[in-house]
């Protein structure tokens, strides 16, 4: 059940910290260094009150947030991963796995649930980036186009929340061809007129950025997020120079044309519940 | 063109020096026809002995040799009446990613294809065979005109990765590799990939999603480099070895996997000792399936490519 799996996930939260989200009563906000008072932060859906700063936030906080309460409805949670390649670098992929899945409660790195926004019906996906650096691998791909097939068979808009540092490499190369996989379902939206809306939050890189979440009809990235294929530092090794103010940032791709629009997360419910009902979908 | 040996080749490479000395006493009229017969007969018995038990880090660099076929090899040895077509209309033309069209039996198609360069100039001018956002445009837009005009298309893939460049970003190569996936999903003509020497990633996907994947015996594809992934996961890039161990990323563990359909087998030594029969048996590889691909009705070409890609995944239910 969604609720049941929720609340284990915000308890083993509250246990484990996770990156991005602070902990204790009192939290220093990263962009302006001010001091601020957790329950005004979480009242403000972790967005600094004074300079706007978006912290990063799980999957299901994202989705209660986002969605009409108690709207909800998981899709594809049974599946799990599997080490198929038994693979092994400083530590076994399966006890990576097994770690991961404790700490967020999640089996895998992307939530999937059909939901409604303002009362109109829509599939969404969160990627959870406390899960293995929301990677994508076999499990990511599937439910991503489970997610997708629902919004097809019930001609509702398809929602993505990507937060994801790129391909699984312990899944090596079948993480790549979930590219192409998440590519294709995408396509057959894009066919029968089933609108796709991206939102990229801080981080979206790689094949993440490579494949579904730069396929919006319409793309969207939260203030300030890093969106890009090659992470900062590549690049800086690769043409050893240092990189411009601002590269990669939301603002960044706003401005060299990459992306539609910036939506605060205050305002994404009022404003994109208005764009799904300028996007309608064909009846089928 | 003098033969250019690997580390793990010296025992090979030490014969052949020897080879060549022979070769040249002969000319000036030494009778040393019985060493050479016996001299060229060993270095078959060692060429046969180390490649035989070749592990996934020695084929990574037999992927990469300076002397192996490239792209433009092929579609000099391959296609006739060929024209190269440039650029992606709206920015530049990316000398990393090249297409054009041509005949191959017969039939006209397109072809697109990687390419490194092979000295230092060339290499440069080509990017090392990254392609750049260009590329992947001028590879979309050569997509559409195969659909257009009917064309089967035949990739070749050898890249090491998309270019991790401040450019690249700011032109948006995320969305120019994702677009190409979407487009090539459901583009209505038969499109055989086939890998011939490096499959490094994004850059090789963007033009690796189609109908078959091909790959030669001493390829490589993977969802990172081996020293990548080594200096992520190991934090230290000396680990590529254990990386491409573990990556498996040679012919054979995709074609186990089902991501790939086809080795193509390459003569004693690899692909660039004997181009003569590498191009034979990719020849013969790529007519084999684009015949099979020709005689399905268009539907059903597609929706079988879809069902093929949704099915690309491991996961307990």
């Amino acid at each position: 059940m969604w609720w049941s799996r929720w609340r284990t996930a915000q308890e083993a939260g509250e246990k484990k910290p996770r990156k991005g989200i602070p902990e204790g009563l009192w939290t220093k906000c990263p962009g302006c260094t001010a001091v601020l008072y957790r329950p005004e932060l979480d009242r403000n859906l972790f967005v600094c009150p004074k300079c706007g700063h978006h912290f990063r936030i799980g999957a299901r906080q994202r989705l209660q947030w986002f969605l009409d309460p108690d709207s909800a409805v998981e899709i594809a949670a049974n599946l799990s991963p599997v080490d198929f390649l038994q693979f092994k670098d400083t530590r076994r992929y399966r006890d990576r796995l097994v770690q991961a899945q404790k700490t967020t409660g999640e089996r895998d790195a992307l939530v999937t649930v059909t939901g409604t926004l303002l009362g109109q019906p829509v599939v969404v996906a969160a990627f959870e980036f406390s899960f293995l650096g929301g990677s994508m691998g076999s499990v990511v791909g599937e439910r991503f186009v489970r997610a997708c097939n629902t919004a097809l068979e019930m001609r509702i808009p398809f929602i993505c929340f990507s937060a994801s540092g790129g391909a699984r490499m312990q899944e090596a190369l079948m993480s790549l061809m979930q590219m192409a996989k998440t590519g294709a379902a995408l396509s057959r939206l894009s066919r029968y007129g089933v609108p796709y809306f991206s939102v990229m939050t801080d981080p979206t890189t790689g094949g993440v950025t490579a494949s579904l979440a730069m396929l919006g009809d319409i793309n969207i990235a939260e203030p300030g997020a890093l969106i890009g294929f090659a992470g900062p530092r590549v690049i800086e090794q690769t043409v050893r120079e240092t990189l411009p103010e601002g590269f990669q940032r939301a603002e960044f791709l706003l401005a060299n044309g990459a992306i539609d629009l910036i939506i605060d997360r205050r305002e994404q419910r009022d404003r994109m519940g208005k764009l799904v009902r300028l996007l309608k979908p064909p009846p089928s | 063109m003098q033969s250019h040996f690997l580390d793990f080749e010296t025992p090979i490479a030490e014969i052949e020096a020897q080879l060549v000395e022979l070769r040249r006493l002969k000319e000036s009229g030494e009778a040393v026809d019985e060493e050479i017969s016996r001299l060229t007969r060993l270095s078959q018995e060692k060429t046969q002995a180390i490649f035989s038990n070749l592990d996934p880090w020695k084929i990574t660099q037999l992927s990469r040799h300076p002397q192996r076929p490239y792209t433009l090899d092929y579609v000099a040895n391959l296609f006739t009446d060929v024209e190269f077509l440039a650029g992606d209309r709206c920015f530049a033309d990316d000398p990393s990613l090249v297409g054009g069209v041509g005949r191959f039996e017969d039939h006209p198609i397109l072809f697109l294809g990687h390419q490194k360069g092979r000295e230092v100039k060339e290499k440069v001018a080509r990017n090392f065979g990254m392609p750049k956002p260009e590329g992947y445009r001028k590879a979309l837009r050569l997509m559409r005109l195969a659909e257009t005009f009917r064309l089967p298309i035949l990739t070749f893939i050898d890249t090491p990765g998309a270019y991790p460049g401040v450019d690249a970003e700011k032109h948006n190569q995320s969305e120019a590799i994702a677009r190409n996936l979407e487009v090539l999903a459901q583009l209505r003509v038969p499109i055989i990939c086939c890998v011939i020497g490096e499959g490094g990633s994004g850059g090789a996907l963007a033009i690796g999603v189609g109908d078959r994947l091909l790959m030669l015996q001493y390829s490589i594809y993977s969802v990172i480099s081996p020293e990548g992934c080594a200096s992520i996961l190991w934090k230290s890039a000396s680990k590529a070895p254990e990386a491409a161990a573990t990556l498996g990323l040679t012919a054979e563990r995709i074609l186990d996997l089902g991501l790939a359909d086809e080795i193509i087998p390459e003569p004693p030594g690899g692909a660039h000792r004997d181009l003569a029969t590498t191009m034979k048996s990719v020849r013969a590889g790529i007519a084999k399936h684009l015949s099979v691909l020709l005689s399905k009705p268009v539907d059903d070409l597609v929706a079988e490519r879809l069902n093929r890609l949704m099915h690309f995944g491991v996961y307990t239910n």
